[in-house]
């Protein structure tokens, strides 16, 4: 982990965060720093607090001690948010797309635009909103539907064309891949990196998907024990002999997920050939 | 990053340039979009060297412009090239609204719509009638199947929970009535009247309808609600997978409870009715409590007593039923709960009114009046 700081490459950076609801200590003191243009993935067990931790960072959950600084301003309690810099520089993907159920996806996409730029005319908010529609792989056809007429997988990639919106220095993913097909998800996996290449993207990604995690993840975060345990490429993690992550990364699914990445290198190997 | 977004025209025998300085990135880009839409003339080049940071808008509003010109763009770093293709890539027609409709026709569709709806919800309704009373007939005949505790459980929440709002809504009614007809009364000299008139009407009518309207609203509005978020996570397909019948698990005890609880509310509702009327009598007429309910006693007949016991358990039964109908209509997204919930309570209140009508008729013309 790098120094603690608030140096520029620093977006995020969390120190002794602790969170509980009621009895239940949720994190106890969590450090966790994320440097700019990375993805960094976010894996733990179930119930082990990774929304929560991701609530906590965007401003939604107020810890009980800590404190977590967003683009070197804390956003603890929704703290100086009051000024939108901060809002207007990230985007956020909820777990079930979050998607406002009384507006057309084209219109939720309007949504922060005009929140945020009540002067761009009629005709550009259009068409942004249809360009980011299409960039997400969302059928055109899906422009003024509503969220309660779209899929599962199309209601994440409204989500996420809401997310891009402002185009945003830093992306939360949680769970983007969860319930999408295979094809689906690694075209989300595809898009997330070009995203990130193109954009200089930093992105903040709860998963549980293996695969994701393999292909485009340059640093991998592991929380257990109510604290982040580790973090580093998934090598190092390997390398550091725990239990948990052994499991985790070389249990039957992990093994799968390499073979996966191997083929799929092999395969462009081959093609350069 | 801090320069504005900006663009000069330079003029060149082989084609005019477009140069653009600045960030083209959405905080940066002030009025260059309309500045860019209201330019007039050939450009063949756009030139982006100049620029500091591009980002996807930004590089809409090039892609835009440049297809409009038939121009070709230059000058962009290996990145910007890339987002630049996928903008690109990204430019297909999309529908952004739903299709338009004209107010006459649009009126006309909605009123068509409302018809069509209104009618399959009766008709609905009626199935689910039907289908109650088959659940009511398979626990008749397989008495095992009954759900003893589920039942109990809503008598608690139907009957005894209700205890108190109820009391204290019928006690104040009853206040209400008294209060007003003493003074109206007054105007005939008949004071002595308004205990006739607190007896028979909070038994015959405003016991049994009062308490109808408060449990649509407690409990009718509670069974669609939870119903419906049942149906909304699948607990309800899942109850069919493993073979338990929604409708004797859930609709059932439910639906029972309501026709149980409804004629002990209504009846309680009365006697609180009756006691708030006696209060007022006290202290406004100097009737005496004791001569208040000899009074009651001689100037009541018994059958307004049963004609609120015979109502109840059929608005009970109406309540309970429209809740849970509503509750099972939902499909979809959460919205749909908070729409059907609302449905259940104004079509329980609807139809017990309705009911209420015919009742007073068929009592009358039975010489129950």
């Amino acid at each position: 982990m790098s120094e603690p700081g608030k140096d520029d490459d620093i977006v995020i950076h969390v120190r002794g965060l602790r969170n509980s609801f009621g009895e239940q200590l949720v994190h106890e003191n969590l450090d966790l720093d994320v440097r700019r243009g990375e993805i960094i993935g976010v894996v733990g067990g179930s119930g082990t607090g990774k929304s929560v931790l991701m609530r906590s960072i965007i401003g939604l959950q107020t810890p009980d001690a800590g404190e977590v600084e967003v683009f070197g301003e804390s956003t603890v309690g929704g703290g100086d948010m009051e000024s939108d810099s901060i809002r207007r520089r990230w985007g956020v993907l909820f777990q079930g797309g979050a998607l406002f159920s009384t507006l057309t996806v084209a219109e939720n996409v309007q949504v922060p635009l005009q929140e945020f730029y009540p002067n761009l005319d009629r005709t550009l908010l259009d068409e942004i909103a249809a360009y980011k529609v299409v960039m997400t792989g969302l059928p055109p056809e899906a422009g003024p539907k509503y969220p309660a007429e779209l899929s599962g997988g199309m209601k994440k990639r409204a989500g996420l064309a809401r997310a891009l919106a402002l185009d945003p220095e830093l992306l939360f993913l949680d769970e983007p891949t969860a319930g999408l097909d295979p094809i689906g998800a690694a075209a989300f996996d595809e898009l997330t990196k070009s995203l990130q290449k193109t954009l200089g993207l930093t992105v903040f990604l709860i998963t549980h998907d293996l695969d994701t995690l393999y292909a485009i993840c340059d640093r991998v975060a592991v929380l257990a024990d109510r604290k982040v345990i580790a973090v580093g490429t998934i090598d190092e993690l390997i390398a550091l002999d725990h239990p948990w992550i052994e499991e985790y990364f070389k249990g039957p699914r992990g093994r799968a997920a390499i073979a996966t990445l191997d083929r799929a290198e092999a395969k462009l190997a081959g093609a350069s050939d | 990053m801090t320069g504005a977004a900006d663009f000069t025209h330079e003029r060149d025998p082989g084609g005019d340039v477009l140069r653009f300085s600045g960030v083209l990135a959405l905080a940066q880009l002030g009025d260059l979009p309309e500045r860019l839409r209201a330019f007039d003339g050939p450009i063949a080049t756009v030139d982006l060297s100049g620029i500091e940071h591009i980002d996807t808008i930004g590089a809409w509003i090039i892609h835009r412009f440049a297809a409009e010109k038939g121009a070709t763009i230059e000058g962009l770093d290996p990145d910007g090239k890339h987002l630049l293709s996928q903008v690109e890539q990204a430019d297909q027609p999309v529908e952004m609204r739903p299709a338009h409709v004209g107010s006459i026709e649009r009126i006309v569709g909605e009123i068509g719509d409302a018809t069509v709806t209104a009618a399959r919800t009766m008709i609905g309704l009626l199935a689910f009638l039907g289908a109650t009373t088959v659940a009511l007939g398979n626990v008749i005949r397989h008495p095992s199947k009954f759900r003893f505790n589920a039942t109990v459980r809503r008598f608690e929440v139907v009957g005894v929970t209700a205890l108190g709002i109820i009391g204290l809504m019928s006690f104040l009614i009853g206040i209400v009535i008294a209060q007003q007809g003493a003074v109206q009364l007054e105007q005939f000299g008949a004071q002595v009247l308004t205990i006739n008139l607190v007896g028979r009407i909070t038994l015959r009518e405003l016991g049994v309808l009062m308490t109808a309207i408060m449990v649509a609203g407690r409990s009718g509005s509670s069974f669609a609600a939870q119903i419906g978020t049942m149906k909304l996570t699948e607990e309800i397909d899942a109850m069919r997978i493993i073979g338990v019948s929604p409708m004797e698990a859930l609709v059932l005890p439910r639906v029972l409870a309501a026709v149980t609880m409804m004629p002990l509310l209504g009846f309680y509702s009365a006697l609180v009715g009756i006691m708030g009327g006696g209060v007022m009598c006290w202290a406004l007429l100097d009737i005496p409590p004791i001569t208040y309910v000899q009074r009651i006693r001689e100037v009541v007949p018994i059958t307004d007593v049963w004609v609120g016991l015979i109502k109840a358990p059929v608005f009970g039964a109406i309540i309970a039923m429209a809740g849970c109908f509503q509750g099972m209509q939902v499909e979809g997204d959460a919205e749909q709960v908070g729409t059907r919930t609302t449905a259940a309570v104004v079509q329980a209140i609807f139809l017990v009114i309705v009911l209420d009508a015919f009742f007073a008729v068929f009592f009358s013309s039975v010489g129950w009046g």
